[in-house]
């Protein structure tokens, strides 16, 4: 019953009669206007103008000067050789990597864990999701307010040491994420058919090699997801990095510029934008677009790789 | 048999015990907030992990302090988070629903363009498009909290749009076929038959939504007119951000006061939100 209302709904997904189809797009003002309108103005015209933004000069929107044909890569230039971007650059893909990792093995090993029927699971999945309730901005001053109490008897504090920067923003970020990411791996396993664990069961398989041979295999798709989520978050990470270090601690080099070792692309980028130099603005929005590029990249290999999965399945 | 049982049994117990334990360091860092909130702030860096007894004690004056903590009330940080978060989260719901079931119902070529360009923002990272956002904000003076809804509607449409899209295409379309063919208007069918089926996928988008809006910092930062407009992230941000030295004590009575709604919101309704975040990660 079921299977033929969704054959019948794939066909007839689309309004073919024009009695239906002419009235619908007398209304289309009212059920397109407001949402086009809006995106026009919070996504499409920003992105247009940041875009062309970037080949030029410019501290407000108002005074942007083209740089010339000559010299239309000038700020893209600029960008990659300011080391401050490079450094954040460089410092975002290690702290990607290692979050990465970290978070995915440890969620998986939870939601394995709650998945084997053990009493009070329930309890606990709901305390290890808390986190992602409270924003990054808090998050990064309650753990501040952590490590600081720790260093504090240890005579350093986190905004000293570029090393407690980096691992207290994996400790916080794997705090905050892991809760996330193992409620999709709950689901994927949850998905598993019964009747296949059982047959791993009856071969005798170990509980090691069902895991390894079965489960794993099974939940590739949740792996895919949580792999890209964790990847796209850790590149954009903004409020956590601003509140526990904000770049902290920063080396002054003899050339006179800056690196803020702990500072991550994207609080490089809003760094550029807002610093005192406003003339570096047009380099601002430069780094942005390179950054925009990343992570489109990131995200349009998630969406050829979890197609090309479904199309096997 | 009954030998593997108990011993099947025995390793569940252990397993309970070690999830106990990290449950509770799970929870130590909003237990920490709470404690710190009640010490005296030369003490919270201190003695941080210490209970706040006999002369760290501060009693309720952190609480005190901190509703007026960086020349801002506190109350009216957050009744404007409450409101900019209600606001958008219901225009969200209203607009992208309308515009997807036109979307998909329709599917003419500029259904098209704007579905492709939806999926496209999704991928955009903020920091691509926050200078020129907040830009035009200011010129249509959109930088309100009355006026933000626009902005985070058309910031957010792009999920929205997707989820919504996804989950019209599986409805039947005869009920709609059969309630035009009784004259009823697409405005009414969209109300009174549609909406009510699109429920779940109502709960999901919300609850993304809310969580998004709710701790958003830089978006409101950078659109919002500072000096009159502060949010709960705007306001704790500004607190550390300020200069000379910092009450660690009311920062933490202020930041208890606005992550205990926050619980008690996620306590109430975790069924919905956990089924939601799996709903949203597996669409996005």
């Amino acid at each position: 019953m079921e299977k033929t209302v969704k054959k019948k709904s794939n066909r007839h997904m689309v309004v073919n009669s024009s009695l239906i189809l002419k009235p619908m797009k007398q209304w289309a003002w009212l059920f397109m206007g407001p949402t086009v309108l809006a995106f026009a103005i919070g996504f499409v015209y920003p992105f247009i103008r940041g875009f062309m933004l970037s080949f030029t000069k410019f501290r407000t929107t108002s005074d942007a000067k083209f740089l010339g044909f000559g010299n239309m890569f000038g700020n893209y230039i600029s960008a990659f050789k300011d080391p401050s971007f490079l450094h954040a650059f460089w410092y975002t893909a290690l702290f990607t990597i290692v979050s990465v990792v970290l978070i995915n093995v440890l969620a998986f090993a939870v939601a394995y864990a709650l998945t084997q029927g053990m009493k009070g699971s329930n309890l606990f999945r709901t305390v290890f999701f808390m986190p992602n309730l409270i924003g990054g901005i808090v998050l990064g001053y309650i753990w501040s307010m952590i490590f600081d109490g720790i260093l504090t008897s240890m005579n350093t504090s986190i905004m000293l040491e570029s090393r407690y920067g980096f691992w207290g923003l994996i400790i916080l970020m794997c705090w905050q994420q892991i809760g996330y990411m193992m409620i999709i791996y709950i689901a994927g396993l949850q998905a598993i058919p019964n009747d296949i664990m059982e047959a791993a069961k009856i071969d005798g398989a170990s509980k090691w090699q069902t895991l390894w041979k079965v489960t794993i295999p099974n939940v590739m798709s949740s792996i895919t997801i949580c792999m890209f989520l964790t990847l796209s978050n850790g590149f954009k990470l903004f409020d956590q990095n601003l509140a526990l270090t904000a770049g902290q601690p920063f080396v002054f080099k003899e050339d006179g510029s800056v690196v803020k070792t702990t500072e991550m692309l994207a609080l490089n980028i809003y760094n550029t934008f807002y610093g005192q130099n406003t003339a570096a603005r047009g380099i601002a929005q430069a780094k942005a677009v390179l950054f925009f590029i990343l992570v489109a990249a990131l995200g349009l290999i998630q969406l050829s790789y979890t197609r090309k999965r479904e199309v096997q399945q | 048999m009954a030998k593997s049982l108990s011993a099947q049994k025995r390793g569940e117990v252990i397993l309970s015990i070690v999830f106990s334990l990290i449950s509770l360091i799970w929870v130590l860092p909003v237990i920490l907030v709470l404690i710190n909130s009640f010490k005296l702030n030369t003490y919270v860096k201190t003695d941080t992990f210490a209970l706040p007894l006999n002369e760290m004690s501060a009693g309720f004056s952190n609480f005190i302090k901190g509703m007026t903590y960086g020349n801002y009330p506190f109350l009216k940080s957050a009744g404007y988070s409450l409101m900019i978060t209600l606001f958008s989260t219901a225009l969200i719901l209203v607009c992208t629903s309308m515009a997807a079931w036109y979307i998909t119902r329709v599917d003419s070529r500029f259904c098209k363009l704007v579905y492709l360009l939806c999926v496209f923002s999704m991928v955009v990272p903020f920091q691509m498009v926050m200078f020129t956002l907040s830009k035009t904000a200011d010129t249509l003076h959109l930088n309100t909290p009355w006026t933000i809804p626009v902005i985070y509607l058309g910031f957010g449409a792009g999920l929205a749009i997707f989820m919504f899209v996804g989950f019209v295409k599986s409805v039947p379309i005869g009920m709609e076929e059969a309630a035009a063919l009784d004259g009823c208007g697409p405005v009414r069918t969209f109300f009174s038959i549609v909406l009510p089926v699109l429920k779940p996928t109502l709960i999901s988008v919300g609850i993304l939504e809310i969580m998004w809006v709710w701790n958003d910092y830089l978006l409101p930062y950078l659109v919002l007119d500072r000096t009159r407009f502060m949010t709960i992230p705007i306001h704790i941000q500004y607190l550390k951000g300020s200069y000379g030295a910092v009450d660690l004590g009311a920062t933490m009575a202020l930041i208890l006061m606005s992550i205990i709604p926050v619980i008690v919101f996620y306590l109430a309704c975790q069924k919905h939100i956990i089924k939601g975040v799996a709903a949203g990660a597996i669409k996005g």
